[in-house]
């Protein structure tokens, strides 16, 4: 094996009013099944190495972390080299209930956002509501970038991370370049 | 002569001159002007011709319902068509150019066609053009395309970049003057978010020119304090330069902010749509000046009176030096004394009404010396392509000429009438106010929202009042209507600022003046100054029976200008209901629509253009495709290699290379675009019992099957290899276009019908590079790299294994859509490149070479295998295309399975698959369709079939084709006629579909 190759190389845009730059290869495991099952809850808890999140939520631990997805449907993410044993253990544990669980490590790229005018960034290409008081850190949302599927969520202040798939990181990484453009400020928060 | 005076212009800045050139001719204004302003501190009061008679025309207005004033802005890159003087700020350098000219704004040919406006009435295209139909295409419409439209259309790339940005809000107000300012306020003292957006660069509106007393002091004071202390609430955004251009169902609206028109040294985006979400709107618009309608009103100098007042006021620049004003209200009056106060003349005011006793303003007019006419109005105004001066007429008349009054400008008055755009976009209702001749909002016919409750509301102006403290206790009270319909309070102290009183005497509707108008004058009394449109027209139309307001406007043209009749409409439709002797209410307006004003097409893009106009699918290994000539096909939003064509190479002679290479040799396609969805679940096996017309549960773990996929109504909707992965997980593979659709598909039929069902599904399409690798010297390949057995024993024909193949994780599937020994081989996405690059180099003795997605149709259609939006497209059912093998008869059921019953589907007239092979080897155009004996109803040949896929085979070395015909199977050998759109007729015999290696030995080796 190679060593794995993120879609974008840790690409960054650093001339605009947010930094922009891929993040690299990042494990991430798609769980599906009952979120009440206290044995699914307790395998990925132990998979994620943080609580299990709320409904809208994101809870983060350096790279990695869990997200809730929708009401069936978590989203584990860790370094990229433990993704592969994190997930057959996680199968192993749930071995014994209907769930779902599949690495997706490569078929995202997940990009961050930073800096003072993260916020006012995300706000020029997705239809969310992120006024500080509205969207705050932990918060996450599955919606789109522009003209395609994205989620994101704020790890702390003035940082957002954004997921998107692979095929369109490159798209990604454009629209997110052009929205940081230099004198773009828009001073609504 | 239009001059800038000596003193006033509270929006200039004296110390700041800005260069400009009109017209190539250079001109000089001040930091704070339009452009219209400084053209009238230049005297150039000429700044276009009318669009259809190529009259000379001045600048009326002073805002954004300025019908003249239309110029080309800028050049090359920065080139703007269309844009406003009224609403165009200066800047150092701007350059403008007048449209609609020919040779030159002050001599243009087109004006002949004054001459001939009475050959030129309402409808005149209509009745004209059409007959006879041939010289319609040829002669007719060519020279109206040619003298259509006002602008030049851009010829370069825009250079500039365009945004959106999405807000939300509890309360938006629209509109910063008082009113809009007073809504604020008070919702905003409620805690509510509250947005507050003016399209102007400066706040309070009208009320700094025409003045009044605010809680006791001016009212600028008021709009002072008002503002910074709106600007301190962490609670209110506010934004100047920014328009509400449409109000939409569920509270959205647009904004469209102009960030670098006033200032293109400024980086970054030229204009931001704003695209906001509110609780609740309020429309604090104002209201727009009505023309009056009298002989020569289009000369230039003839201006709305408000209007002319802004220019004094604003801007230090007067009209003219003898301003005669006429009007059928007070409000005029306030122009008058704004001139009187700059030093300037009035000789008089000529006012339609008569009223009893003199109201404030016409007792201050007569103390100031200013001759007033009560009950007299303009029979003509003198001049060419400048107010001359009026020929005064009693309003009551004909038009007899009383006597004559040398002035350079007029200025006049016809009333005003609500800003109600916004208000109507998305329903509310109007209502015809007959006090003050004008259409308002009627607060019982509010738009509403899903919920049934209003969500527009109108403050000030917009509501239709006038006084100033009637605007401010209406401004509050909307704030306080809003905030309970949100379920907030306004604090218990909130109240109205008192706002002063005017005496005033009412106004009268005057829609002609005089009204006994001739003909010959009603042929000079425009009411659509863009589109030429007289009061002589609308009569005229009224007059050959066009009743309905909308076939009115439609048949003169009435109101269908870039300003979208915001001059006109009133005084149109008023003329129009006087003309079918009706009441004004009952002819109606037309409809509103967005935008209020034009907004530039970029900024509705926004980011869309260049690298972002779309978004753009690449696999992992992209890259290595560009890099070695890979001519891209879309395929949905995917880019595959169509054929890696090298130097000295056609694409054909590409894609005839590949073909060969692939048969004889080795190749190697980027296969990962193909749609993974795992299925998993208890349940899963029944599940895709249900989707697949074939049997999927008895597949064993470690092999493959080939399954079809139909909608509920039978039609085939996708197609691909299933894998069973272990007891209750299946990989269904779809087509590369299908991945998130047949996801959605499985996921509605989980969620909607079969919710009782233990299935999950994942579309993991994106986290493998899939590559299929084919050719004879497929496994030789694979076994110089080493790794697992992928021997025919180990591996066979339609099984699957994972392993390591040249040290990489690998999931191999012995699959065949190329009818040659095969292996299409998954890697995680992020090892994709690498993974081709090791099969490139272990190929290299072997004569591997990478094929595209052209020489992939080539292979299968020289198997005869089908492909999804070639054989199908969505008309198709299975049975059409000779997959009864496909349909499982011992499944109870499948999606599909009761609409083959139909007694169309079931028909045995259903035309059906075949080979097609041309008698002289040519290649059939694609999509061609054959001709039968004999006509159909419409007199059209019949048709008994259609091209469905067609290529030159190099295997074969002739044209190979596959089609759709009637009965096409029992008549093997039968020879079909095809007339091409070249003017040939292709015959081709039919035969079977199967071109290549019937039995499959190839593939299974």
């Amino acid at each position: 094996m190679s060593d794995p190759v993120s879609a974008l190389k840790n690409a960054a845009y650093t001339a605009g009013i947010a930094t922009i730059s891929e993040m690299g290869a990042v494990g991430m495991i798609t769980l599906r099944g009952d979120l009440a099952s206290k044995p699914l809850q307790k395998a990925a808890v132990a998979a994620a190495g943080v609580e299990l999140p709320a409904q809208g939520t994101c809870l983060t631990k350096g790279r990695g972390g869990m997200a809730w997805m929708s009401p069936d449907e978590l989203l584990i993410m860790c370094a990229y080299a433990d993704a592969q044993a994190t997930l057959a253990e996680l199968q192993g544990k749930l071995s014994k209930l209907h769930a779902l669980a599949v690495n997706v490590s490569d078929a995202r790229a997940l990009f961050e956002v930073r800096g003072p005018r993260a916020r006012e960034v995300m706000a020029k290409l997705a239809p969310v509501d992120l006024a500080p008081a509205a969207f705050t850190v932990g918060m996450f949302r599955r919606t789109r970038i522009a003209q395609v599927p994205a989620a994101f969520w704020m790890p702390e202040d003035d940082v957002f991370r954004v997921v998107c798939f692979r095929s369109v990181a490159q798209y990604v990484f454009d629209v997110l370049s052009v929205a940081a453009q230099p004198g773009s400020e828009v001073g609504a928060f | 002569m239009s001059t800038r005076l000596a003193t006033g212009g509270r929006l200039v800045d004296t110390s700041k001159a800005v260069k400009f050139r009109f017209n190539g001719k250079h001109m000089s204004g001040y930091a704070g002007d339009t452009l219209a302003s400084a053209l009238l501190a230049n005297d150039q009061m000429l700044v276009g011709r009318s669009f259809k008679y190529h009259r000379p025309r001045g600048i009326v207005a002073a805002g954004p319902e300025e019908p003249n004033g239309l110029v080309n802005l800028g050049s090359e890159g920065q080139f703007e068509p269309n844009a406003r003087v009224t609403t165009t700020e200066l800047f150092e350098g701007l350059r403008a150019e007048s449209q609609n000219h020919w040779p030159s704004l002050e001599f243009d040919v087109g004006a002949i066609n004054k001459h001939l406006s009475r050959f030129l009435p309402a409808g005149f295209y209509y009745k004209m053009f059409i007959h006879p139909r041939p010289l319609w295409k040829h002669v007719y419409e060519p020279i109206i395309r040619h003298s259509a439209g006002l602008g030049r259309a851009p010829k370069v790339r825009d250079e500039d970049t365009y945004e959106h940005f999405y807000a939300f809000c509890d309360v938006l107000v629209v509109g910063g003057g008082v009113a809009g300012l007073e809504a604020a306020r008070a919702a905003a003292l409620s805690g509510a978010r509250v947005m507050l957006i003016e399209q102007n660069g400066h706040w309070g509106g009208r009320t700094p020119v025409d003045g009044g007393e605010i809680d006791g002091a001016p009212a600028q004071a008021w709009i002072d304090a008002t503002l910074a202390q709106l600007a301190r609430m962490d609670n209110v955004t506010l934004r100047t330069r920014t328009m509400g251009a449409g109000v939409y169902d569920h509270g959205y609206v647009l904004g469209y902010e102009r960030l670098t028109d006033h200032a293109p040294e400024k980086s970054g985006p030229r204009h931001r749509l704003w695209r906001i979400r509110a609780g609740h709107i309020i429309t604090a618009t104002g209201a727009i000046e009505r023309p009056l309608s009298f002989a020569g009103n289009d000369i230039p100098g003839v201006m709305l009176a408000a209007s002319v007042r802004d220019y004094v006021v604003n801007y230090g620049v007067s009209a003219g030096d003898r301003t005669v004003v006429v009007t059928n209200n007070d409000d005029a009056y306030l122009t008058a004394f704004a001139l009187k106060h700059a030093g300037l003349d009035v000789p008089a005011i000529l006012d339609a009404r008569a009223p009893g006793r003199d109201s404030d303003v016409m007792a201050q007019a007569k103390a100031l010396g200013i001759e007033v006419m009560m009950g007299h109005g303009i029979a003509s105004v003198k001049g060419g392509k400048r107010v001359t001066g009026v020929a005064v007429c009693a309003q009551a008349g004909e038009g007899a000429v009383l006597r004559e009054i040398a002035c350079d400008a007029v200025a006049m008055s016809g009333g005003w009438s609500p800003v109600v755009h916004l208000w109507s976009h998305c329903g509310g209702k109007l209502a015809w106010d007959t006090v003050n001749a004008c259409f308002s909002p009627d607060p019982d016919r509010a738009p509403q929202g899903a919920d049934s409750g209003q969500f527009v509301s109108t403050a000030g102006s917009a509501s239709g009042l006038w006084q100033l403290d009637d605007l401010l206790n209406d401004a509050f009270a909307a704030a306080d209507g809003v905030l309970r319909c949100l379920g907030r309070k306004l604090p218990r102290d909130a109240k109205a600022p008192k706002g002063n009183r005017r005496n005033e005497a009412p106004m009268a509707p005057v829609w002609l003046m005089p009204q006994g108008a001739s003909v010959k004058l009603r042929e000079k009394a425009f009411l659509d100054y863009q589109n030429d449109v007289k009061v002589s027209d609308v009569r005229l139309a009224a007059q050959e029976g066009f009743v309905s307001v909308e076939h009115a406007k439609r048949y003169t043209t009435l109101g269908m200008a870039t300003d979208q009749g915001k001059l006109s409409n009133i005084n149109g439709l008023a003329t129009l209901a006087h003309a079918l002797g009706e009441d004004i209410p009952a002819v109606g307006t037309t409809t509103f629509r967005p935008p209020y004003h034009p907004i530039s097409m970029a900024a509705i893009g926004g980011e869309a253009r260049d690298a972002a106009f779309q978004p753009i699918r690449r696999t992992p290994m992209h890259d290595w495709h560009e890099g070695h000539g890979a001519q891209w096909e879309p395929v949905g939003q995917w880019r595959r290699p169509y054929a890696y064509v090298q130097s000295g190479e056609s694409t054909h002679d590409a894609v005839m290379r590949e073909v060969t290479n692939t048969r004889e040799k080795m190749g190697l396609l980027d296969a990962s675009t193909l749609g993974k969805l795992v299925v998993k679940g208890p349940d899963a096996g029944k599940f895709l019992d249900l989707l697949y017309t074939n049997m999927m549960s008895t597949l064993k773990p470690g092999k493959c099957r080939y399954g079809l996929m139909c909608n509920d109504n039978g039609f085939l909707i996708d197609d691909g290899v299933v894998a069973r992965i272990d007891a209750d997980t299946w990989l269904c593979h779809t087509t590369t276009g299908g991945a998130e659709r047949i996801h959605a598909h499985m996921e509605e039929w989980l969620q909607t019908e079969w919710w009782d069902m233990q299935v999950f599904v994942a579309n993991v399409t994106e986290q493998y590079a899939q590559i299929a690798v084919v050719g004879p010297n497929a496994r030789t390949a694979l076994e110089k790299l080493g790794g697992m057995d992928v021997s025919k024993e180990t591996l066979g024909f339609m099984e699957w294994a994972d392993g390591e193949i040249g040290g990489f994780k690998v999931r191999v599937y012995r699959i065949s859509f190329s009818g040659e020994l095969s292996y299409e081989i998954a890697v995680d996405a992020g090892q994709g490149q690498a993974f081709w690059d090791a099969l490139m180099g272990a190929g290299t003795d072997l004569g591997v070479m990478p094929y595209g997605t052209e020489c992939l149709h080539i292979l299968r259609a020289e198997k005869g295998f089908i492909m999804i939006g070639d054989e199908s497209d969505g008309t198709v059912i299975p049975q059409d295309l000779n997959l009864h093998w496909a349909l499982s008869k011992k499944k109870d059921d499948y999606l599909g399975k009761r609409a083959h019953l139909r007694a169309h589907m079931a028909d045995p007239d259903r035309w059906k698959l075949v080979g097609l092979e041309t008698v002289d080897g040519a290649v059939l155009p694609d999509g061609a369709y054959a001709v039968g004996t004999g006509k159909n109803a419409n007199g059209q040949r019949n048709m008994i079939g259609r091209v469905t896929s067609s290529y030159h085979s190099p295997t074969l070395g002739k044209g190979i084709a596959m089609g759709l015909v009637h009965h096409g199977p029992d008549r093997m050998g039968e020879v079909l006629e095809f007339p091409g759109t070249d003017g040939k007729t292709y015959s081709a015999r039919i035969v079977d579909p199967v071109f290549y290696d019937k039995e499959g030995a190839k593939q299974n080796v």
